[in-house]
């Protein structure tokens, strides 16, 4: 059950995809949800799709994996669309009990939907195939500029594989209390919500005291082991663009001009 | 009440990347009254195989009867299931929460509906029997050592009195004396009252002079399932899957190879002291 949580959950593949360097992907990412934003006619977004799925098929995983995440919005999403519709304002298609069902609010709805669905996918993609640790890294190359005005990107970065890193331990830690407290008889589904929150101290305090065993236990061996920041620290395995990444930035570019030219081009003719 | 694994298989994160089977096809009989042990290496499926007998982990493939009956139907009561089969967990200290040491022994038994004065006498029954001096009783379980923990934990799964109970290797981590405390605390509770112990072990020491019956796990299936005698007799092939046959058995053999009169199936040392003296009086 804990197990369904995707965030940051890596699909290991031998993909292009995956070989291609972080910060490539990160940027690859950013350009991609400017793009969502940028557009809203159905050229583009069929453009958009193609790109998409040619990025999904190159890269090995699972469409079912991808879609996962969509899982947990899907309220979200459909109450998003039910506004849309509903309230938007303009010409009138047809009335139920009050409520205007507009042309607008339609297409305003679609494009909503279209745009998270394609977002969660995105960024999913990303995550699915970059390692945290690779991800982390690209970001604290490419924020390594933020040095200069004094923002300790490096720490940042730590702390930011050190929680990931932690998420799956936790959520085995939790599985492993539960067991062991339903063991003794401990009931964590049934009843009224006081008792159910009542219920959860066996669960939590364990928990708690473990985290906190394990942030100390880490710094500990983190100093034994002379960590002392970021500064004149260096890379096991530094970061270095390959051939891929160049053709990946090249791809990139053409992406961004495809998507400004049909924009352009559809403005100029409606 | 007899508990049968029916071509039991078990797979973790079933319909992801990480798929991984750690239990394959097993099949056993427990039956009442019976003082198990379960060896095997690293990662060969001994806890999982335990976290099937009170329905922690469900069968991907199989079934398990308690007494008789499906544990996976739906009428099936696991609540009753879980306080019949006691089961204290490897490392079972990280399962510690309440404000003292008593109150978090009654937790068991609190949760199986007894009466308060039942609760405080089993509390105080278990606390005592794993050697936890009265004083400790009022303090926070956070404050106490880890072995004072481990047993600590221990009580709390023995107050609850389960017809089953299993160990999942209770003595790791502990002293020799400790180790010992705790086994012959088992074996005597078993004595006393006729209780089903499953114990899984890395010793074949403990396993050896404590249990009836072994059951070899390698790789999710059972590999062997006999008496500590005849499991051991096939130390080689125990070798081969990163076991190994008990100390004494080893000497016995060298012994025997260098021409004296003993047998060479002994497991446990005392058996194995009494075979040298008769050598030594012929
Ligand atoms: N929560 C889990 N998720 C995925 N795989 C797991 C999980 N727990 C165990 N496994 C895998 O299942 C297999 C059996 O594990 P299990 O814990 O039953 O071994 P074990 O015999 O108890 O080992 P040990 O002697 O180290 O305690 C191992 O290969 C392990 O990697
Ligand atoms: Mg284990």
């Amino acid at each position: 059950m804990l197990r369904d949580i995707t965030i940051g959950q890596y699909y290991p593949a031998d993909s292009k995809i995956h070989s291609l360097d972080p910060r490539v992907k990160l940027l690859a990412t950013l350009v991609y949800i400017i793009s969502l934003f940028m557009v809203d006619d159905v050229f583009s977004l069929l453009f958009i799709s193609v790109a998409l799925a040619a990025v999904i098929v190159t890269s090995k995983v699972p469409f079912t994996y991808i879609m996962r995440g969509l899982h947990s919005i899907i309220i979200l999403l459909i109450f998003a669309a039910a506004f849309n519709i509903f309230l938007t304002p303009g010409i009138p298609i047809f009335t139920i009990w009050k409520l205007n069902v507009t042309k607008e609010g339609i297409k305003s709805a679609a494009v909503m939907m279209i745009r998270m669905i394609y977002l969660i996918a995105g960024t999913s993609l990303m995550t699915l195939t970059t390692t945290p640790n690779a991800l982390t890294d690209g970001l604290e190359k490419s924020l390594s500029p933020l040095n200069k005005i004094n923002v300790p990107v490096h720490e940042i970065a730590m702390m930011m594989s050190i929680a990931l890193r932690f998420i799956p331990i936790l959520i085995e830690e939790t599985d492993k209390i539960m067991k062991a407290q339903m063991a003794r008889g401990a009931d964590f589904e049934s009843g009224s919500i006081i008792k159910k929150a009542k219920n959860m101290v066996p669960l939590l305090v364990p928990l708690f005291v473990s985290a906190f065993r394990r942030a100390n236990d880490l710094a500990m061996a983190m100093e034994a082991r002379c960590y002392h920041g970021g500064e004149g620290r260096t890379k096991m395995k530094p970061l270095k663009y390959q051939k891929g990444d160049a053709v990946a930035y090249v791809l990139l570019a053409a992406y961004l001009a495809g998507v400004i030219i049909i924009k352009i081009v559809t403005n100029s003719i409606l | 009440m007899p508990i049968i694994l029916d071509h039991v298989t078990y797979k973790y994160s079933t319909g992801t990347a990480y798929e991984k089977t750690a239990l394959s096809d097993v099949c056993l009989t427990i039956p009442d009254g019976q003082f198990i042990g379960i060896i095997g290496h690293t990662g060969s499926g001994k806890s999982t195989l335990v976290q099937h007998l009170n329905g922690l982990l469900k069968a991907t493939e199989g079934t398990i009867y308690y007494n008789g009956k499906d544990i996976y139907d739906k009428t099936f009561d696991m609540k009753d299931l879980r306080t019949q089969v006691g089961m204290v967990f490897q490392y079972p200290e990280h399962q510690l929460f309440e404000t003292t040491v008593f109150e978090d022994v009654s937790f068991g038994p609190k949760n199986q509906g007894l009466p308060k004065k039942d609760v405080d006498l089993r509390a105080y029954e278990a606390l005592s029997s794993v050697g936890i001096p009265q004083e400790v009783c009022d303090s926070s379980p956070f404050e106490l050592s880890g072995g004072q923990k481990r047993r600590v934990a221990i009580a709390g799964v023995l107050a609850m009195k389960p017809a089953v109970l299993i160990l999942d290797e209770p003595t790791a981590g502990l002293d020799p004396k400790g180790r010992d405390e705790i086994l012959d605390l088992i074996q005597e509770t078993h004595r006393r009252s006729g209780n089903t112990v499953i114990l899984v072990s890395h010793s074949m020491e403990d396993v050896a002079s404590y249990v009836d019956r072994i059951i070899v796990m390698d790789g999710g299936k059972v590999k062997y399932d006999d008496t500590p005698k005849e499991v051991f007799k096939s130390y080689k092939e125990l070798e081969e899957i990163g076991l190994a046959a008990p100390q004494v058995t080893y000497l016995m053999k060298e012994l025997k190879e260098a021409g004296w009169p003993v047998k060479s199936s002994v497991t446990t040392v005392s058996e194995a002291r009494d075979e040298i003296i008769k050598a030594l009086k012929k």
